[in-house]
């Protein structure tokens, strides 16, 4: 028995490895994605244009201005000369912020008065706008601090210091490439696993591997396990992608990664068993794997944090494995999360998959009689 | 001429018979394109509305108390308070919160003294980046709140200036206002490219063309007839996502319908290129599907500046991003829906797209011939 289930996987990865279109599909793609998307895909902001309408005449404005000017985070910083410019250059994004400083503010500063500056944000994109303002307090708040000590001012009796701890630069390929292996390794063995059954159907010769001796259970366990090893492969070669060409810090234990990702990969396996058996053309198994890859993608906290959903929703990604799967490769990779939190995210993991596997085996037979 | 004529439109008939009998075009026209804007609408969100963060009180004087207690008033914030950062440390290690605040013992001490400045530390999360900036963000805003009211209440006279940021055409700071009209940009590339490569990859693995082409049809009026078909599905499918948009989700709609006919017409044309390119290149729906997910959706996605800034990228990457028409398509979408008609972005945005329209169809067209290999 073993000794069948062993040949058809062997048949599987030598028709997986002859056919040219899935072996580009398998390998090409993925790499592609790796590296474009993970410089690509950043709500990290920099190199931001701003502008500014300067309508003080003093030294002080000037100094700041200068700071904003000189910050990294800003390039080619723009000097306006009249009201109308701001419509401008706001409209046609020609600048996320315009820093307006109004006649009053060296004035009021050296007079000790609270002075007043106007920051114009384009909400267009509410999010970039929103750390360009904390960017721009930021600049502000030191400017003041330096200035108040250089003058003598009241100085506040607080202060906020601020640390990011396991990313401290806030490095956000150190978020997305992490999540990347766990999309990738979703990807290749959902495809692997649909699209192999899909093609027999299409071409017929799944009619003759149930004419084979070949038992049921043996045919899918046969389909099952390429998947499973394609699929923990490419996770391989990113996560060696991700330590040496990215440098990005692996701080938990690499056996607990390979465990959970295994089990992932199993739960994977069953949806892609289920899609197949669902699917009698290939272009209908790509379909519902892109449909299928979509969604959990987006319903994964991969982009944007789960919290933000209505709460509805967010019980909904509750039977997405990749939402697990991801919380524990991050937490392996930078925080170096114990086992007890890897266990709470494996658990329904496990469950996840003995279900889907045991729904697809069952739709699978069903489909065969 | 006129035989021409008729030709194409017996072509375009035999489309619309076939989009209207297979399950998947619709699928891939309308059902799809719905589910995606939905899951965008709803399960795409950039706003924080209740960031759970950590509060560590190592200090019980009025003056922590008095921030600990606006921390806990903002709404931005729930906030689990703890006496030691033991347990709240795991916590933020397990991700359960996303920030941690921590007043130190001689943080009234401190404050009181007039050479030194009580601190108050900002721990976040940094394995999730935005989040954490945004956890700075708050609580430096949250900060300085306490402080104006500090100062109030103390009659204290401390200058310090006034930053009054506003936010322009999403006072509310929205982030679906801008991520829908951007997914619509995907979804429309989505139905242009993906859809026409795959059906026309589809005659060619059905031995259907082989059948076209034994007929007196030429091949640039196939390609006519399929542009004009599916062109027309995507309008379809535009004025849906555009009707959701606006009365489901209740984004604000400031420009003309004429600038967004022109310019999802343009953007249509280039997604409808590049998928008959596609086709012409991809004789199998299996390779013609992989070539535009990688080419067309996955640019789309994430280069578009939907949701991930351009500015940001490394630059070979920024100077890639002017090749995807998307690119032009979301900023069109994000400026007519939210600011209005900006007539010169808006015509240096489709002239560009014109330009890829042009290069794409002289590609096609020259490619044109009628051969079985």
């Amino acid at each position: 028995m073993f000794k069948n289930i062993y040949s058809l996987i062997i048949k599987e990865f030598l028709a997986v490895w002859q056919d040219k279109r899935i072996r580009l599909i398998l390998i090409v793609p993925p790499l592609i994605q790796l590296f474009i998307f993970a410089f690509a895909a950043t709500l990290d902001v920099k190199n931001i244009s701003v502008a500014c309408l300067n309508r003080d005449e003093g030294k002080l404005s000037y100094e700041l201005i200068q700071r904003f000017a000189g910050s990294p985070f800003f390039n080619d910083m723009q000097y306006l000369n009249d009201f109308h410019q701001i419509q401008e250059v706001i409209d046609n994004q020609k600048a996320i912020m315009v820093i307006h400083i109004d006649e009053e503010f060296s004035r009021k500063l050296l007079s000790g008065r609270s002075p007043e500056i106007q920051l114009i944000l384009d909400g267009r994109k509410s999010n970039t706008a929103q750390i360009v303002q904390g960017y721009a307090f930021k600049i502000i708040e030191q400017y003041y601090s330096d200035l108040s000590k250089k003058m003598n001012l009241p100085f506040p009796s607080t202060k906020l210091i601020a640390r990011n701890w396991f990313n401290s630069n806030l490095i956000y390929t150190w978020f997305t490439v992490p999540g990347l292996v766990a999309i990738l390794t979703m990807f290749t063995s959902l495809l692997v696993t649909s699209l192999t059954i899909a093609r027999e159907r299409e071409l017929g010769t799944f009619e003759q591997l149930l004419v084979s001796p070949l038992r049921s259970i043996d045919i899918l366990i046969g389909k099952a396990i390429p998947g499973i090893i394609i699929g923990m492969g490419e996770g391989t070669i990113i996560l060696i992608a991700a330590v040496t060409a990215f440098q990005i810090p692996f701080t938990g234990s690499i056996l607990a990664l390979y465990f959970s990702m295994f089990i992932f990969v199993c739960s994977i396996v069953g949806v892609g068993l289920f899609l197949s058996s669902l699917c009698k053309t290939q272009q209908q198994a790509l379909l519902a794997v892109f449909v299928f890859m979509s969604n959990s993608v987006i319903l994964s906290g991969f982009a944007t944090p789960i919290e933000n959903m209505p709460i509805w929703l967010q019980k909904i990604t509750l039977i997405n494995p990749l939402r697990f799967f991801l919380i524990i490769v991050r937490g392996i990779f930078l925080k170096k999360i114990p086992f007890s939190v890897i266990f709470q995210n494996l658990y329904p993991i496990i469950i996840i998959a003995i279900f889907n596997l045991s729904v697809s085996t069952w739709f699978f037979r069903k489909r065969l009689e | 001429m006129l035989q021409k004529f008729n030709r194409i439109k017996s072509l375009i008939t035999k489309e619309f018979y076939q989009i209207i009998r297979d399950p998947s075009s619709i699928l891939i026209a309308f059902i799809f394109p719905m589910i995606l804007l939905f899951i965008y609408g709803v399960g795409v969100s950039l706003d924080m509305d209740n960031l759970k963060i950590g509060l560590v009180l190592e200090d019980t004087n009025p003056d922590a108390q008095s921030f600990s207690l606006s921390l806990k008033n903002s709404k931005f914030f729930s906030v689990e308070v703890a006496r030691n950062k033991q347990k709240l440390q795991k916590k933020l290690i397990a991700g359960n919160i996303r920030g941690l605040v921590i007043l130190p013992f001689y943080f009234s001490e401190f404050k009181s003294r007039p050479d030194k400045q009580g601190p108050i530390y900002v721990i976040s999360d940094g394995s999730e980046p935005n989040t954490a900036n945004f956890v700075q963000n708050y609580l430096q805003g949250a900060w300085l709140n306490w402080m104006t009211q500090e100062n109030i209440s103390n009659g204290e006279k401390t200058i310090k200036i006034n930053v009054q940021p506003r936010f322009w055409f999403n006072e509310e700071l929205d982030s679906r206002h801008f991520l829908i009209p951007g997914s619509i940009a995907i979804i429309m590339t989505l139905i242009g490219t993906l859809l026409t490569a795959l059906v026309i990859a589809r005659e060619w693995e059905r031995g259907t063309m082989e059948a076209l082409m034994a007929t007196p049809v030429t091949m640039r009026e196939i390609y006519i007839a399929k542009m004009i078909s599916y062109f027309c599905l995507g309008i379809g499918s535009m004025l849906i996502c555009t009707f959701f948009a606006v009365f489901f989700y209740g984004v604000p709609f400031r420009g003309s319908i004429f600038a967004l006919t022109i310019i999802s017409s343009t953007f249509l044309l280039t997604a409808l290129g590049t998928g008959l390119l596609i086709s012409s290149a991809a004789r199998n729906q299996f390779l013609a599907s992989q070539i535009s997910i990688i080419t067309a959706f996955l640019p789309a996605f994430m280069l578009s500046g939907f949701v991930f800034e351009i500015s940001s990228m490394p630059l070979f990457i920024q100077i890639l991003s002017y090749l995807i028409p998307a690119r032009y398509m979301v900023s069109s979408l994000q400026t007519l829906f939210l600011v209005g008609d900006v007539w010169r972005l808006l015509i240096f945005n489709i002239s560009i797209m014109l330009i890829v329209v042009l290069i794409l169809f002289s590609i096609i067209f020259s490619k044109s011939i009628k051969r079985l290999d």
